[in-house]
């Protein structure tokens, strides 16, 4: 009971936190930081199922969003057929050619005996395959980005609904969370660490530079929308004349219109996984994985096939970061690979859970909006504060003008301090594990 | 002619580039393998402890250029240097006293280190782009090369120049010193026998008398001078940008991992194994190979292995095979 | 002394242990009578709430093992009593850490009392086999001139000839005068070395006597000795 309440008085809180935001700033930047804390809580309910269920240490959070970004361009653009034309077989023949190349690498090394042999042989079909690939490779991705490149030089995707790109972004987050667990996972949890770190940097140096497949840093903007746009709505009658009836002019509804239609959809798709991971957690699938997590040994012992749990968990709560990715990249409408930095997309969202209360699913989502809440907030703030300091000070002194550029960066270091405070003196969280 | 061609091609743009950015990992992945030897868990906060010491640096370092003082052709920053370490020294070992010290006493999992260390990382990040903000500093001055290409083919009549910046010089020289100074260090004191042992053996060191906190006291403060030498070496040689320092965590730690963590001759090890990959996967080979193969068989591509954006990649590759067949790294490391 | 770990149960329930300049004290009994837990008691890593440890005329119940350590108490634990990546000698050395003075001569007793640690001395420790390592851990127990050299199951794990050895060196230890503590697995052996004997039941004095009346104790024998 008095659980319950906590957790209601401080989801109580948070809602008060963004209607105070709406009341002295605008509707608009509440609503902009509800859709937001949104995809934070999906992302942290993400890492809270590796960290918080099953113990493994993902600080590759960063590669998989971006990867559910990307997933929305291969999805919801439409084909460039010149390019296809162009290169487009020929580049997929090519990376199938390398990754046959790897499995027959990695048939080889398990039917042959170790030996001269069998390095000799691994290293001929590596850097024959290698060379062949690039051979490929290289004129097909050529010939792609010479087409029409202030615009496109990409293959373009696969003019679908966008709301599809958002399953499509966590099988693709899957994906890449299979092989990367396939080859990590047995490692200790800080070189699984290091490992996902140097993972997600691989997925952010692939989508800034490989242009043919989502034009790198020149960046794809316009993507289709699930809603109707602002523009044809100010221009619908019926619509303005409904916002009328509200006391509210067209272009102020317009915007709210269509965030509230964003946070209606985030909202739904948070409910639906935060359903399904209750569901799972207080299954015995769910008590299984907390007992390996508190005792992996005698998990072992008992006949769990740790390394496969942990495999699909990884995988699990990589693809709700990739849902969470495309999710944000959809109401971004734009992919900017530059964009993507690990304080933001991977440890922020650790903040999130550690702050929220690891392995408590509502204490992740509490920790993704509270957290995402001051992040946007800590700036205003920290202008207002560092004003306030400077106030005696000399108008156009440089120590003046210092302080007041450098509030931007308070950020980082309040997230810092919370996170510490939070470690220090509340360990669980605000909402800790039962 | 050619082969001397060849070779010095690729000692330009090979050799000379990687032996200066391995010995910076090198420097860089001693300071987090003591921290792993001593404290026992893997400090997310390095990088940004090198950005804090460099960031000092770089401010003394103006200070002095603003009043005039100079070493003549060498970088003013390596008078700036010790200012630096001092500070950083007084910030780590302030960390420890009011962050690490709490979770050594409660002798926390070491996976909970690794996470407070997070939150030192955002604090450590957020300090130093408060005070220099995040943009590229430049604050070498002085000789800009010992060789310079032009000098060096009048010198020796080729085609081919093989330049020596002054940073790169530094850099070697300044790397062998340190690692000098610390093998000494560890190897003939007492002090710091008496780490060596604590990292060996916990409870032993403690029943033969050893103060833990005296040696942690003392691992800070080389970490911090490591950091600081670290970070000031690959900013005079590249350049000085906060987020660029964060991002050098990933090489540094897979230089520790591969030469096994807790033991320093592999951080040596694996920074030159890490550094050498990289420059020589990201490097287009096609002048060497113009050199070196007859005429009719010269290459048509750059012959680059991979773009120079992806050299994270290769650590992380080197990192992933090294663990896969010798899970402890080159040289035996701890295993916690 | 009773006692436990931390807030646990007792596992000491009333323990008296004596030990005389120059003696060897043997500390037996079965498995889990608390055997190695009394000798910790005594080096004061575990918590007691009733009973003193007197040390040299001294009380010494409240200090922490390092401070008995200054005080002329030297222990080996049962495992990882060595540095193992550090040389023989730096393992020596690190014995006499607390030492300020000039500790060569009793590097030097050392070594003549184990003369293969000399000969080894600056390869690392943990490469030497199971009884020299033995020698090393007592050898760095004995850098800082201890009163009382307590040894946690010192002949386990070895051959019965290492073993046989490593008795023959712990009576050389005693006659240079100083007191020695043990615990061991190896009753009769360990009795018939010893002045004085020890055989804990359940964490209690069960028999009390010197190494031979023990021996001789028809009770003693039937039940911890084999008949």
């Amino acid at each position: 009971m008095n659980e319950s309440i906590k957790t209601t008085a401080l989801f109580a809180l948070v809602a008060l936190l963004i209607i105070g935001t709406g009341l002295f700033q605008s509707w608009n930047a509440a609503l902009g930081i509800l859709n937001m804390g949104l995809i934070s809580a999906v992302m942290a309910l993400g890492v809270n199922l590796q960290w918080g269920f099953a113990g493994l240490f993902n600080v590759g959070v960063m590669g998989f969003v971006a990867l559910g970004g990307l997933a929305t361009v291969l999805i919801s653009m439409p084909p460039v057929p010149e390019a296809w034309a162009a290169g487009g077989l020929r580049i997929w023949a090519a990376l199938g050619l390398g990754a046959a190349t790897l499995a027959i690498v990695i048939m080889v090394r398990k039917k042959m005996a170790e030996g001269l042999p069998r390095a000799a042989l691994t290293a001929v079909l590596l850097i024959g395959g290698f060379v062949l690939y690039r051979s490929m490779f290289d004129p097909a991705r050529d010939a792609i980005e010479a087409v029409n490149p202030a615009l496109q030089g990409y293959l373009g995707g696969m003019n679908l609904p966008v709301l599809l790109a958002w399953p499509a972004g966590g099988l693709l987050a899957a994906g890449a969370a299979w092989v990367i667990g396939k080859t990590a996972l047995g490692l200790r949890s800080d070189y699984l660490a290091i490992a996902t770190l140097g993972i997600a940097e691989i997925i952010i140096a692939i989508m800034k530079n490989e242009d043919w497949l989502a034009r790198g840093v020149k960046n794809i903007n316009g993507l289709p929308r699930p809603l109707p746009y602002e523009i044809d709505l100010q221009a619908d009658p019926a619509f303005v004349e409904r916002a009328a009836s509200f006391g509210l002019d067209p272009v102020t509804a317009s915007t709210l219109y269509v965030k509230a239609g964003y946070g209606l959809l985030f909202a739904a798709v948070l409910l639906v996984i935060l359903f399904l991971m209750q569901r799972s957690l207080h299954s015995p699938w769910g008590r299984m994985m907390r007992a390996i997590r508190d005792n992996e040994v005698a998990a072992r012992a008992m006949g769990k096939d740790v390394t496969k749990r942990h495999l699909q968990i990884f995988i699990l709560g990589s693809a709700i970061c990739g849902i969470a990715g495309a999710m944000m990249t959809t109401l971004d409408g734009q992919l900017t690979p530059s964009s993507y930095q690990p304080l933001r997309f991977t440890f922020l969202i650790w903040v999130m859970v550690i702050v929220g209360g690891s392995g408590n699913n509502f204490g992740a989502i509490l920790g993704g909006f509270i957290i995402w809440f001051l992040w946007v907030q800590v700036e205003p703030f920290g202008r207002w504060l560092m004003e306030l300091i400077t106030s005696g000070m000399e108008p156009g002194s440089t120590l003046r003008d210092h302080l007041l550029a450098s509030a931007a960066h308070m950020r980082l270091l309040s997230m810092g301090l919370i996170m510490l405070l939070m470690l220090r003196f509340s360990p669980r969280g605000l909402l800790p594990e039962k | 002619m050619d082969i001397l061609n060849a070779l010095v091609t690729l000692a330009n743009f090979v050799l000379v580039p990687a032996l200066a950015y391995g010995s910076q990992l090198a420097i860089g992945a001693l300071g987090v393998t003591l921290i792993y030897g001593i404290l026992r868990f893997s400090n997310f906060a390095h990088g940004d402890t090198m950005a804090f010491g460099t960031m000092v640096t770089v401010l003394v370092t103006w200070g002095l250029q603003a009043a005039g003082v100079s070493l003549g052709p060498l970088p003013t920053a390596l008078l700036a240097m010790p200012v630096g370490i001092a500070a950083t020294a007084l910030l780590v070992l302030g960390t420890d006293r009011i962050v690490y010290r709490f979770y050594r006493e409660q002798k926390a999992k070491p996976v909970i280190l690794v996470i407070v260390s997070m939150g030192v990382m955002f604090v450590m990040n957020g300090l130093v782009r408060f005070i220099i903000g995040p943009n590229d500093q430049n604050f070498t001055d002085g000789e800009r090369f010992i060789i310079s290409a032009r000098d060096f083919k009048n010198m020796t009549g080729l085609e081919e120049g093989l330049a020596i910046k002054t940073s790169q010089g530094i850099t070697v020289v300044t790397a062998i010193i340190v690692v000098a100074l610390l093998f000494w260090f560890l190897n003939r004191t007492r002090t710091g026998k008496s780490m060596r042992a604590y990292s060996d053996n916990e409870d032993l060191a403690l029943l033969s008398g050893i103060n833990p906190e005296r040696v942690v006291a003392v691992t800070w403060i080389i970490v911090a001078a490591l950091a600081t030498v670290a970070g000031v070496l690959y900013g005079i040689d590249k350049s000085f940008k906060p987020f660029t320092y964060f991002q050098l965590l990933l090489p540094i730690f897979a230089a520790a991992i591969v030469g096994g963590l807790g033991s320093p001759l592999g951080a040596i090890a694996g920074g030159f194994v890490i550094a050498f990959s990289e420059v020589t996967i990201t490097y287009a080979w096609k002048k060497v190979a113009a050199y070196m193969l007859p005429e009719s068989l010269a290459p048509d591509g750059l012959m680059q292995m991979l773009a120079v954006d992806y050299k994270f990649a290769v650590s992380f590759v080197i990192l992933v095979i090294v663990l896969l067949f010798r899970p402890t790294g080159l040289f035996k490391g701890k295993s916690v | 002394m009773i006692g436990g770990y931390g807030r646990g149960a007792d596992i000491l329930n009333g323990v008296t242990l004596d030990v005389e300049l120059g003696e060897i004290a043997v500390i037996v009994g079965p498995n889990g009578a608390g055997k190695s837990t009394a000798m910790k008691a005594v080096f004061g890593m575990l918590n007691i709430h009733t009973g003193s440890v007197v040390f040299d005329g001294e009380d010494i119940t409240r200090l922490s093992p390092q401070a008995r350590v200054a005080k002329g108490m030297g222990f080996v634990p049962q495992t990882h009593n060595i540095f193992a990546s550090m040389s023989v000698e730096e393992n020596l050395e690190m014995g006499a850490f607390l030492r300020r003075d000039d500790y060569r001569d009793t590097m030097a007793q050392v070594y003549d009392l184990f003369p293969i640690l000399k000969e080894k001395r600056h390869q690392h420790a943990g490469e030497l086999s199971g009884g020299q390592r033995q020698q090393v851990a007592v050898g760095r127990a004995l850098m800082t001139k201890p009163k009382l050299l307590m040894l946690d199951e010192p002949t386990a794990g070895v051959s019965p000839i290492v073993m046989d050895e490593l008795f023959d060196r712990i009576i050389e230890v005693a006659r240079t005068g100083i007191s020695i503590l043990m615990v061991e697995q190896n009753a009769r052996q360990a009795l018939e070395i010893a002045h004085k004997g020890y055989v804990l039941v359940q964490g209690a004095n069960g028999y009390t006597g010197s190494g031979k009346e023990l021996l001789a104790n028809p009770d003693v024998r039937k039940s911890f000795l084999g008949g």
